[in-house]
C-alpha cells in the first residue's frame, strides 16, 4: 500500500483515529508521518492519536507536563506529596505510575478477593462507554497496546450500536 | 457524653477480661471501602465529605449486622473522649485528627466499629478477643454485603475495591493479631522473630513503641499486601504465623524458666512491689510491670493473681480513661498519681 499524503513510499505507518464517531484510517510513510508531527519511535505520542477521541494531539505535550485526574483534578506531584490517591479514577489516569509502586508492594498486581455482588462485571452487563473510555487510558498508559485495540474495537461496537437506536428510534 | 459511660464501665472487646489468651490477646480485621465517582476524604473538600458522611451514615447506622449502634461524630467529641476510643482500639488516631464529616459507628458490645470519612469512606473493623480470624472475616464480610446493597463501591475488576492509599487497594483487608510476647524479649529473640515475619509480607508492631522497646511487651502481627491473593489467603497466611509465633513464645517462657528463674522471680516481685507500693507511675513504666506480672501469673510463679485483673488494667490506665475515671482532663504529673492509686486499689482491693 502506499502512503496516502505523497503515493509514492510504502505506507508502513497506519493509524487509525475517530473524529465524531467516524472512524478514519491513515496508512503514512514514515516520512510524511514524520512531517505531520506524528513521532513514530515514541509509543505516547501514538497513543495520543490512538486516544483522538479522548485528547486532541495538540494537547497531549500539555497533558503530559502536568497532567491532572479529570475527576478531581490530582496531578501526579500532589501524589508524591501526599502518597494518597485523590479519587478511584487516579487508578486509571496514573496507572503508570502506579504499577512499579503496587508491584513492589503487594503480592500480586490483578484482584483476587471478594466482588460486590453487584458491580457491572459480576452482572454480565456490558460496560459503559465511560467506562470503555478509562479503560482504554489506562491501557495506553500501561502501555498494554493490544488490550488498548481490543477496548478500542469495543468502544466503536458500542458507539456504532448507539448511533443505530438513534437512527430508528421506534 | 452519656454513651462513652456505658463504655467506659464494660470490658473492652480487644482485651476482654477473662477471654483473652495468655500469648494471642485479640484478632482484628478490618475492610477498607470507599463509594464510586467521589474523592477519598483527604482531597475531598468539607463541603464533599459532609455531604458523603449523610448518606453514609444513613446507611451505616440502619444495618441488620450493627443493629442500635452508638453514633460519634469527631465534631461533637473533645480530645479525652476521643482518647478513650482510640485507647479501646475502635478508631484510629486519624479519624481523631479530622474534625467536618467524620463519624464513628459502633456496635454496643463494640465487636463492630465503622469509621465513616477517615483515610477512606468507610473503614469497617471486626474485634474480638483470642485468636478467632476467621470468623471476624465472615461477621465484617456480612457487614460489607450489606452496605454494599445500598451504596455502590468503587472497584475495578483488575485493581479490585480502590482505596486512598495504593497500599490497601485490592481486598481493602487488614487482618491484625494482638500479642503478649514477654518471653521472645525477655530471651532477646523478639528481633529474629520480626525479621522473619517481615519476609513473609507481615509486619510487626509494637502496641505502644517499636521492638525491644515496645512498652508491655505488646505486639501487633498484620498483612502488609492486599492485592493478589483472596480475603481467605491472606488470612490464612496470618493465622499460620501467629501460631508459629505462640509456638516459639511458649518455647522461650519455658527455656526462661530453666535457665533464668532468679532472674524471672526478682523480676516479677519488683514488679509487684513497684504496682503494689509506687506513689507515682508513669505509662511506660506501668505497662512493663504489668506485663512483667501477667507473665508470672502464666508460669504460676503469682498465686494469688488474676490474669483478668491485669487485663481490665492494661485499659484503665491509659490516659483517656483515667482522666474519664478522674471525671476530669488532668496534667501529667496527675495523671501519674491518679494510675497509681488506682493500680493500688484494683490490686489490693484497698488504699495504702
Amino acid at each position: 500500500m502506499l502512503c496516502q499524503i505523497c503515493g509514492k513510499n510504502e505506507a508502513n505507518v497506519h493509524l487509525t483515529q475517530m473524529l465524531n464517531n467516524e472512524v478514519r484510517k491513515l496508512h503514512l510513510c514514515e516520512q510524511c508521518a514524520e512531517k505531520k508531527g506524528i513521532d513514530v519511535d515514541a509509543p505516547a505520542s501514538v497513543s495520543s492519536f490512538l486516544l483522538g477521541l479522548a485528547a486532541p494531539p495538540e494537547g497531549a505535550k500539555a497533558e503530559k507536563a502536568g497532567r491532572a485526574c479529570r475527576e478531581c483534578g490530582m496531578r501526579i506531584a500532589d501524589f508524591k506529596k501526599l502518597s494518597r490517591l485523590g479519587c478511584p479514577s487516579c487508578y486509571a489516569v496514573f496507572a503508570r505510575e502506579l504499577e512499579p509502586l503496587l508491584g513492589g508492594m503487594h503480592k500480586g498486581t490483578r484482584h483476587a478477593g471478594k466482588k460486590p455482588a453487584r458491580h457491572p462485571a459480576t452482572l454480565n452487563i456490558p460496560p459503559s462507554l465511560e467506562a470503555l473510555k478509562k479503560s482504554l487510558a489506562a491501557a495506553v498508559a500501561a502501555e498494554k497496546y493490544e488490550e488498548a485495540a481490543r477496548i478500542r474495537d469495543q468502544i466503536l461496537s458500542a458507539q456504532s450500536g448507539a448511533g443505530a437506536l438513534k437512527e430508528s428510534p421506534r | 457524653m452519656k454513651a462513652l459511660d456505658e463504655l467506659v464501665n464494660q470490658p473492652g472487646a480487644w482485651l476482654e477480661v477473662g477471654k483473652s489468651g495468655a500469648i494471642i490477646v485479640s484478632s482484628r480485621v478490618r475492610l477498607a471501602r470507599n463509594i464510586a465517582g467521589a474523592s477519598f476524604p483527604g482531597w475531598a473538600g468539607d463541603d464533599e465529605s459532609l455531604r458523603l458522611q449523610g448518606e453514609l451514615l444513613r446507611v451505616c447506622t440502619r444495618l441488620q449486622s450493627c443493629p442500635d449502634p452508638l453514633v460519634f461524630e469527631m465534631a461533637e467529641l473533645s480530645r479525652m473522649e476521643k482518647e478513650i476510643l482510640i485507647e479501646r482500639h475502635l478508631m484510629s488516631r486519624d479519624l481523631g485528627d479530622r474534625k467536618k464529616g467524620s463519624a464513628l459507628i459502633l456496635k454496643r458490645d463494640e465487636s463492630i466499629a465503622l469509621m465513616v470519612n477517615e483515610e477512606d469512606h468507610i473503614r469497617m473493623q471486626a474485634l474480638s478477643p483470642g485468636l478467632n480470624l476467621q470468623e471476624l472475616w465472615q461477621r465484617i464480610d456480612s457487614v460489607d454485603n450489606e452496605i454494599e446493597s445500598a451504596l455502590e463501591y468503587a472497584f475495578s475488576t483488575q485493581l479490585g475495591y480502590l482505596t486512598s492509599c495504593p497500599s490497601n487497594v485490592g481486598t481493602g483487608i487488614r487482618a491484625s493479631v494482638m500479642m503478649h510476647l514477654p518471653g521472645l524479649v525477655l530471651m532477646n529473640e523478639i528481633n529474629q522473630v520480626i525479621k522473619a515475619v517481615n519476609k513473609m509480607d507481615l509486619a510487626v508492631r509494637g502496641l505502644w513503641g517499636e521492638g525491644t522497646d515496645a512498652a508491655g511487651n505488646m505486639f501487633q502481627i498484620s498483612n502488609q499486601s492486599t492485592l493478589g491473593e483472596t480475603e481467605q489467603a491472606i488470612i490464612g497466611r496470618l493465622e499460620k504465623i501467629v501460631l508459629e509465633i505462640n509456638d516459639h513464645e511458649k518455647n522461650s517462657r519455658l527455656r526462661l524458666l530453666e535457665q533464668k528463674e532468679n532472674q524471672v522471680r526478682d523480676h516479677l516481685g519488683r514488679a509487684i512491689g513497684i504496682l503494689t507500693h509506687a506513689h507515682m507511675l508513669n505509662s511506660k513504666e506501668t505497662l512493663d510491670m504489668l506485663s512483667a506480672l501477667r507473665l508470672g501469673i502464666d508460669l504460676g510463679l503469682a498465686p494469688g493473681w488474676k490474669q483478668a485483673t491485669i487485663d481490665e488494667l492494661f485499659l484503665l490506665i491509659q490516659p483517656g480513661h483515667l482522666q474519664k475515671l478522674a471525671g476530669r482532663s488532668i496534667g501529667t504529673e496527675k495523671r501519674d498519681l491518679a494510675r497509681a492509686r488506682l493500680i493500688r486499689l484494683r490490686l489490693l482491693g484497698k488504699d495504702v
